[in-house]
């Protein structure tokens, strides 16, 4: 056994990630950060300090066993590493690219309280991708049953939700409205963050746990979600259809020619491939000087894929200031390294009309940080006086999403008065057999909280169906012995249920 | 309920109206069993197209098909005039799209359609037909050459007005000459519907303005998802700005602000010309080239007597 491993003895600074050159790289859609190499990975891991409170798995949003996967990784038994990832996460691949690990498994690292924290994102990806590249899968020793389940949408939650399901040994279908799976993985996320092949690999996986996809189908509108437990034969539903109803800001000009949401630039430039227009039939907007209002990571995703698109200048509008932007701090920092102008503390008035239908500019006022509001963040109140005109000829909104209506208007579940499906602390709805999750429930979030809820869902689900679920904790919570209510006195069923979980 | 259906859109019939417009029928049962009228479907005719949105024409539920009248303008509706054969398949179709129209209790309504307009508004005036009411349909078209249904209206309408712009076929004159008639003719018109080109629609709006005819038009502007999600589909109605997708696509004729849905229509004229312009070459078509998209919706600014005059707007300014 090595000796153990201090603060001072671990490397002090963090593996850096090798990364496409920002000039290069805000030209191409090649993926931006390169990942880690075997050396650099094992390198990494050595920082971990396998601490016994092991925070980060608490920080996790699916509680990845960490410290076990990083460990394996310094074995050099990247196959054992996998193993441990695809416990609780079949998608390590996206998880590593896209999670806000600053605020989850790294925001409470040991060793980020003295030093930078273990690359957690980056050894996840570096783990998935080997795996990827290998061709590895893990497919579990399924036992079917007799039930059913249907997926409505197939997102980050539908998938996590879809794989859980199928370990379980249900009959699996996810629909999905768009030709190709994948949700906002495919229309929203970019290649040069997330690669779609990487998406497809992760895809591939679950058909190959007998997951099958059914694309070109609006759940709703071609049959509906009651159909679907009355007459399709479903024994339970899980609906994670994404938010997605772009907000606009409600100011002059807004419906000019020339302003559209980011959800739309993504969407053409991603999963309809516009940027190899006329190769690929759908157009897209271009701009000379794109001005894109927001600061989360759609955001940066629409700044960065302007500049690709060949635009000569990118501005981030924001009305507060960086410390509240919502996107990930490496997103806000790529995006700034390839030349996005960032313009803190502005806030939209009105967009100014080019006689002709389109953009010719846009008037902002600048803002300063007043009291705090609910959210706990300081609230930008506009500054007397200071509106300005500068010029731009296209304007992206990143400014958030609302509930997808389709769901309201085709079913009787229950939604909150902001029009989310309200669902309880299991995630089922007010339909029984049909969960719901992801931010369709909780409204727009990250893609590992999607995941997160999926799994919870597929959870309760379980319960719902009667699959007993050996992934349970033995205790679970106060008055329960082995997942089994202890009022319930039933001694004999619990000492059988211990007897399957040993052997 | 099979559910094989949502990966193979086997087109099962093809009937061609004339040089330029042509009916597909695209088997899909489940499609057709839950179709309404007003719902629309996007297309993807291959992998490397474009999502169009189309108002479903018809659909039949024995025979399990989908009905889609086109009108070969724009660059993929070109592209599908010369290869959807009977026995292809489309790559992708999904659906039925939007809120139905609400096929209300009026007991005397006016179906307009214009140009392809007409092929959507009549499984509404079947609709209203079989609501019991009286159902006045006005169909225009630019001339003889083009009329298409006339037999399938005639038999579900109590009362038909053909116009052309020419006069070679019924009326001479624009839908707005036959909606006039039809009001002489008739005081208790209690809702008139309206499908077409949006500056139909807007004249259909305010013939019926002053007398406060209920009216409804079916708005179709640039979409990419059709589920909510791009907001490229906006319009403004009243005050108010909703989604065609789905929030739509019909809304009140008289809160439209058909100015900025045509304004919105134009987006992406020049490089859909250039696309299109580009796949002909390709094609190394031997045939001239009609008027191209941009000229037509140029026209479309010039004036409203050349209203009937317009390319359809399903095709080309949605993204055809």
């Amino acid at each position: 056994m090595a000796k153990k491993k201090t603060i001072r003895t671990i490397p002090q600074e963090r593996t850096p990630m090798r990364e496409q050159d920002p000039q290069v790289r805000a030209k191409n859609f090649e993926e931006v950060a390169c990942g880690y190499s075997l050396e650099d990975a094992l390198r990494e891991s050595e920082r971990c300090l396998l601490c016994p409170d092991e925070p980060c798995i608490s920080g996790c949003p699916v509680g990845i066993d960490i410290p076990g996967f990083i460990q394996k990784i310094g074995e050099k038994k990247l196959r054992a590493a996998y193993d441990i990832l695809t416990d609780t996460n079949l998608l390590p691949s996206i998880c590593g690219r896209v999670c806000p690990q600053e605020n989850q498994c790294e925001g409470v690292c040991t060793v980020g309280e003295s030093l930078e924290a273990v690359a957690i994102g980056r050894l996840e990806r570096f783990v998935g991708d080997t795996a990827i590249k290998e061709g590895w899968v893990n497919i579990p020793y399924i036992e079917p049953n007799r039930y059913r389940v249907g997926i409505v949408g197939s997102g980050p939650a539908g998938m996590a939700c879809a794989a859980d399901m199928a370990k379980a040994g249900c009959d699996v279908t996810v629909y999905e409205a768009f030709h190709e799976p994948g949700g906002v993985l495919k229309y929203g996320i970019p290649d040069f963050r997330l690669p779609n092949t990487v998406i497809d690999a992760e895809i591939d996986n679950l058909r190959k746990f007998g997951v099958k996809f059914e694309c070109n189908t609006l759940v709703g509108r071609l049959f509906t979600i009651e159909q679907m437990i009355d007459e399709m034969g479903y024994h339970a539903v899980f609906v994670g259809v994404g938010a997605g109803y772009p907000t606009m800001l409600g100011i002059p000009g807004d419906s000019l020619n020339g302003v559209l949401s980011a959800n739309e630039l993504l969407t053409r430039c991603n999963l309809m491939r516009a940027k190899e227009f006329p190769n690929y039939d759908t157009p897209l907007p271009i701009g000379r000087r794109v001005a894109v209002v927001g600061a989360g990571n759609t955001a940066m995703d629409a700044m960065r894929v302007s500049l690709r698109l060949g635009a000569e200048k990118v501005y981030c509008i924001y009305r507060r200031s960086r410390t509240e932007a919502p996107a990930r701090a490496e997103e806000v920092h790529h995006a700034e390294q390839e030349g996005v102008e960032f313009h803190w503390l502005t806030n939209p008035v009105s967009v100014l009309d080019d006689g002709q239908g389109g953009v010719r500019g846009m008037r902002c006022v600048r803002m300063e940080l007043g009291e705090p509001d609910d959210s706990g963040r300081r609230r930008p109140v506009p500054v007397a006086g200071s509106e300005f005109d500068f010029e731009t000829d296209l304007i992206v909104y990143a400014i958030g999403t609302n509930a997808n209506p389709i769901m309201g208007q085709t079913s009787n579940l229950k939604l909150n008065k902001w029009g989310y499906i309200a669902a309880d602390d299991g995630l089922a709805t007010s339909v029984a057999g049909v969960f719901a999750g992801g931010d369709i429930v909780t409204g727009a979030a990250t893609v590992i909280e999607a995941m997160g809820a999926g799994r919870r869902a597929a959870r309760s689900m379980k319960a719902y169906l009667g699959i007993r679920d050996p992934g349970l904790p033995y205790a679970s919570g106060a008055g329960t012995l082995f997942g089994i209510d202890t009022r319930e006195r039933n001694f004999a069923r619990v000492r059988a249920t211990a007897a399957t979980e040993q052997s | 309920m099979k559910m094989n259906a949502m990966s193979n859109f086997k087109i099962v019939s093809r009937e061609d109206f004339s040089d330029v417009t042509y009916l597909l029928a695209v088997h899909h049962p489940l499609m057709a069993k839950a179709a309404r009228p007003g719902q629309f479907v996007i297309v993807m005719l291959n992998e490397h197209g474009e999502r169009i949105p189309l108002t479903i024409a018809d659909f039949d539920r024995k025979k399990g098909t989908i009905t889609l009248v086109i009108q070969a303008v724009g660059k993929t509706t070109r592209q599908m005039q010369q290869e959807c054969r009977v026995g292809t398949s489309l790559y992708g179709m999904v659906g039925p799209m939007g809120i139905p129209s609400p096929i209300s209790h009026a007991k005397k309504v006016i179906c307009v359609g214009g140009g392809l307009g007409v092929a959507p508004i009549f499984p509404q005036a079947r609709g209203f037909k079989e609501a019991g009411a009286y159902v006045i349909a006005i169909l225009g078209f630019r001339n003889k050459d083009l009329v298409f249904w006339e037999d399938k209206f005639r038999a579900c309408c109590d009362e038909l007005i053909l116009c052309t712009n020419d006069g070679s076929a019924g009326m001479k004159g624009l839908i707005t000459d036959g909606i006039r008639v039809a009001l002489e003719g008739h005081t208790n018109v209690e809702e008139v519907v309206a499908i077409g080109p949006p500056v139909m629609m807007k004249a259909c709006a305010d013939a019926t303005r002053a007398r406060k005819i209920k009216t409804m038009v079916s708005v179709n502007p640039i979409m990419v998802d059709g589920t909510g999600m791009c907001g490229g589909c906006r319009v403004k109605v009243g005050d108010q700005v909703k989604f065609a997708c789905v929030d739509g696509p019909d809304f009140d004729g008289h809160l439209v602000d058909f100015d900025d849905l045509m304004s919105r229509l134009q987006r992406y004229t020049k490089v859909e010309k250039a696309a299109q312009e580009r796949w002909s070459e390709s094609c190394r078509m031997t045939k001239q080239v009609g008027p191209s998209a941009l000229d037509a919706l140029k026209h479309s600014r010039a004036s409203q007597s050349e209203l009937l005059e317009l390319p359809d707007p399903f095709d080309d300014v949605r993204g055809g």
